[in-house]
Formats: structure tokens, sequence, C-alpha cells
């Protein structure tokens, strides 16, 4: 799994590529954080290159929408979300939880 | 028929993950039914290192496929602590962000996404966990 963190003026956009399943995950959690010790709150999670996501990586989205959308500062919102992983996070109600755009440009402009 | 041992670490997710996956491609699985099994035993796999082993603590998991007609079988067969299924209870998942939680999240899955859901705790014999997949309409 790969990383990249880019600052936007009104968003952090987050790119994920790879798989994220159980050994992966903390990474995920642990670049949300990062943004959240920064002070960023509203972010966009590219999944353009995301191959797989088990319920691990839900798990480190759920903790992160929880933080980020506390106090009404900001929330996690999804773009360019894979059509098995779309399948994935539906089969588990994770649809409703998150905000998802068909690009990027969308995405980021909704904050 | 075939089998692989696995050491119980997260780190060799994707490697069992590979393994099934190629055993639902050869059985004729289309590309749904594939990725449903694919998610169901890494849930399965990760369930086993973290609950019966506890993480990384050694161990293995073997990983039997067979394909039999038009379904696709897989044991997976751990000598951790005895699974108790009954024990787990069912996520919520109609609940809202800031009630929602995270467990039960995997084997709530694997009933979703595998056709036939068996576990045995068999003693010395280990845990036995039989995942049936039969090939879908695609």
């Amino acid at each position: 799994m790969e990383i990249t963190t880019r600052h936007y003026k009104h968003c952090d956009l987050l790119n994920v590529k790879g798989r994220v399943d159980s050994y992966t995950a903390p990474q995920l959690s642990e670049a949300i954080e990062a943004v959240n010790k920064a002070g960023g709150y509203k972010i966009v999670l590219d999944m353009t290159g995301l191959e797989y996501m088990s319920s691990a990586g839900f798990r480190a989205l759920l903790l992160g929408q929880k933080t980020c959308k506390r106090y009404n500062r900001g929330e996690i919102v999804l773009a360019s979300v894979p059509k098995r992983i779309y399948d994935a996070l539906e089969l588990t109600g994770f649809t409703p939880l998150f905000k998802i755009f068909d690009d990027i440009t969308a995405a980021v402009g909704s904050f | 028929m075939r089998t692989a041992i696995f050491p119980a670490q997260y780190k060799n997710l994707e490697d069992m993950c590979q393994f099934v996956v190629q055993a639902a491609k050869d059985a004729g699985l289309g590309e749904s039914d594939t990725c449903a099994v694919e998610l169901a035993v890494d849930e399965a796999c990760s369930n086993i290192i973290e609950h019966a082993y506890g993480v990384e603590n050694g161990g293995e998991i073997e990983c039997t496929c067979e394909t039999e007609g038009d379904s696709l079988t897989v044991i997976l067969r751990d000598h951790g602590k005895p699974f108790e299924p009954e024990r787990v209870k069912m996520p919520d998942i109609t609940a809202k962000v800031e009630d929602r939680t995270a467990g039960g999240l995997g084997i709530y899955m694997i009933k979703k996404l595998m056709d036939e859901v068996r576990f045995e705790a068999l003693g010395d014999a280990g845990n036995l966990l039989t995942l049936i997949k039969r090939k879908g309409k695609e």
C-alpha cells in the first residue's frame, strides 16, 4: 500500500494505492491522524489506485470519520471508489456514512 | 485439491488471498465471486490471527481449496483458541457514524459473501472453518 498526502487550501487529499488489509490498515490510520494532528479535518480520500480493502480498512475509515466529524469540524469524503470496494462498503452499510464522489475535482470542490 | 500452510501473521494475508484467488479462477468462478472469496478468506484469516492466536503470536493457518461441480470449498484450519461464533455480536449496519462500531464486521461479511459457512472446534485437531462459494450467474 502507498499513501501520499497533498494539502489544499480547503482540504487535504489522501491518495491510497494498493491493498488495505489488517497488515496495512494501521498506515491508513496514521496518515489520517497525521492530517488531524496538523489541524486538518476535511479530507478527500482518493481511491483511484486502490485495489483492495478489507474490514480493517473500513474500521480505519470509520475511526477517522468519527474524529473528523466531531464538533462539526469536517469529514472524510471518498472519491473514485472502485466498484468492488463500493460493493463491500455497501454490504457493510458503510456507504451512507461517507459522501462519495465520482472524481477528485468534485470531491475537493465540495469543501 | 490444493493445500498451503501459512504462518499466521498479517503480513501473509496477501499471499493467502493470492492462493485462494488462483483456486477460485481455476474453479471457473467469475470476477465478483472471486472477489467475494478473497474478501471472505482475508476476513477469516484476520480473525484467526487476531482472536485464535493473538496477534503475531505465531501458529499456522492451513488452507485447502477444493473444486466440486459448480462450487469452490475453502477449508481453513488453525490450532489457536476455539472460536465461538455464537458469542460474536452482529454489527448494527444501520447505526449513525457516532454510534457505529466495527466489531463483528468480519464474520458478518463472511456470512454475507459466502453461500455456506461452517465453524467446527475439533479440540487437538484445531478449528475448522469451511467456506463454500457456488458459481453465480455473471
